[in-house]
């Protein structure tokens, strides 16, 4: 089986599916890309099935050798990128001859790529999904980040889309400079705070912690006053709530995170922003503002139009 | 017949909350609700997760029909609750206490003054109830721990506790499925893997199941493992 070949590794770079939805019962966080608009475009753009696995690359690039020639393409943070020395465009699909070498060069904007590989990266299934979970060390190459070395099975290009031979695009989800605003739904526990407490919420910006990952983001700035303590009984956690500790400072809660948490949360970022928050990284900030149910599904349909245009123009 | 909510979580998850309680009763109305809205397979749902006294609903709002999700929850929650008594033969778990294998058994037998085969009698005398796994894969947080045992957790967590050890913190029991940092009371280790990815049946317990701990020596640990 045809592969690539991670020459350097870059800071973080893990293998990323859709996620592995359907275990969290069983304690299996879900896992998946940050940015899951840029890793969906990705695959679009290199002919792939949207559940196909791709690369997510954190704030410094891999360098890539592929054994064959492979359509790629990488969407989301921009990098300048070469193949062989010659520069390749971001949001769009270029072919790689077999030995080239795809390089990131130096980052301009947002903090995570996605890089699609025509057929997908092969690594086996986990409970039905490839997407790295770093903390159980599960699905991905061995539950790791990558690593000099690393050989990675590619799938059957035959059976994947054509790519597409388009212009670059224009991003669909707009990259973040070192600020973004954020989009929330007060709950599921709003009334475990003080009245006021969604108000200081959308007062001043959040900076993003250093000790932020994969798992979540922990949040610096106006501090969330609990009205009735800070300890809940053990409860499920959504993909972008904030639960907020006796500290009063907030965490997102975000592609890693664990299945339960015994935090109250106080509000959730809406779907169609979570791509923009997975951009952001250690010391960029955010702030918040409160939307209604329907301005979330609106935001989220246009995405979704996005997204299934591009598609809809790479398929067969 | 408790009461429940539900409650949004951002646009895509509903979190249905039973009452704020850890309590067998409580946790079974939630893990049938579960289990109700996992066979109906409603179009668009990615997961159905129930923990202590909730249950999370994950779904895609762009392919879930919200109104027909929200009345079968309503529907469903709204059903009487189970007898939480009515459980099924127990699943025996091997533990060996003490020594290396459980470091804590002494703190813990101090907490209660109690001597250490009291805390070991005690332990697996009772079965337990799995009210929801959580934390890493496979982590089965289980009670109601007699109270003479319930030590609290460490308030410093050790960096890393090895895989399959037992542990209390409060009235809850555990075991680690995979080396992790933790922080609680460990008094023994078991040999059994509760969870296996590369086993036809990756979990060894799910919510509800009933769960008793046995004492064996360090040889036959050292044979089953």
């Amino acid at each position: 089986m045809s592969a690539v070949i991670v020459l350097k590794p870059g800071l973080l770079t893990t293998i990323q599916d859709r996620g592995r939805w359907g275990w969290q019962a069983q304690g299996v966080p879900v896992a998946g890309p940050m940015d899951p608009c840029s890793h969906r475009l990705a695959n679009a753009l290199a002919g792939n099935d949207p559940g196909a696995a791709t690369l997510e690359v954190t704030l410094i690039g891999p360098e890539l050798e592929f054994e064959d020639e492979r359509v790629v393409a990488v969407a989301g943070a921009e990098f300048e990128m070469t193949v062989d020395g010659r520069g390749v465009p971001a949001n769009s699909a270029f072919v790689v001859a077999s030995g080239s070498r795809l390089r990131f060069g130096a980052r301009a904007r947002g903090s995570r790529a996605y890089v699609a590989v025509a057929g997908g990266i092969a690594v086996p299934l986990v409970l039905g999904s490839r997407a790295t979970h770093l903390i159980s060390a599960m699905g991905g190459l061995e539950g790791r980040a990558l690593k000099a070395g690393d050989r990675l099975p590619l799938g059957d290009p035959m059976r994947a889309r054509r790519a597409m031979s388009v212009q670059p695009l224009t991003p669909i989800v707009a990259l973040p400079g070192t600020h973004a605003h954020i989009r929330v739904l007060a709950g599921p526990q709003q009334d475990y705070f003080t009245h006021d407490a969604l108000d200081v919420l959308q007062s001043r910006p959040y900076t993003i912690s250093h000790q932020s990952d994969r798992m979540g983001f922990r949040l610096d700035g106006p501090a969330l006053a609990h009205a009735r303590g800070a300890d809940i009984i053990s409860d499920a956690t959504p993909l972008g709530a904030l639960q907020v500790p006796a500290s009063g400072q907030p965490i997102v809660l975000m592609a890693d995170r664990q299945t339960a948490g015994g935090y109250p949360k106080i509000a959730t970022v809406i779907a169609a922003d979570m791509s923009v928050a997975g951009q952001l990284g250690p010391g960029d900030t955010m702030t918040f503002s409160v939307c209604s149910l329907a301005d979330a599904l609106s935001a989220l349909i246009a995405q979704e139009r996005a997204l299934m245009a591009v598609e809809a123009s790479a398929a067969p | 017949m408790s009461h429940f909510r539900i409650v949004p979580a951002g646009d895509s998850a509903l979190i249905v909350e039973f009452e704020e309680r850890i309590d067998p009763a409580i946790n079974a109305r939630a893990i049938a609700l579960a289990d109700l809205l996992q066979a109906a397979a409603i179009a668009g749902v990615r997961d159905v997760v129930p923990t202590y006294r909730s249950v999370a609903v994950f779904f895609d709002p762009l392919r879930t029909n919200y109104d027909t999700l929200l009345e079968r929850i309503e529907r469903d929650a709204g059903r009487p609750a189970p007898d939480a008594g009515r459980q099924a033969e127990p699943l025996r778990i091997p533990v060996c206490y003490g020594g290396d294998l459980g470091p804590d058994l002494g703190a813990v037998a101090a907490f209660g003054g109690i001597s250490a085969e009291e805390v070991i009698a005690l332990h697996a005398s009772a079965t337990y109830r799995v009210f929801m796994l959580g934390f890493v894969p496979g982590f089965a947080y289980m009670g109601i721990v007699d109270a003479r045992i319930a030590a609290p957790r460490h308030s410093t967590p050790r960096v890393r506790v090895p895989a399959g050890s037992v542990g209390i913190a409060g009235v809850q029991t555990g075991i680690y499925p995979a080396e992790t940092p933790g922080g609680w009371q460990l008094i023994g280790r078991t040999p059994i893997k509760p969870f296996d990815a590369n086993r036809a049946q990756p979990f060894l317990m799910k919510a509800g199941d009933a769960v008793r701990f046995y004492a064996i020596d360090r040889a036959e640990y050292e044979r089953f493992a």
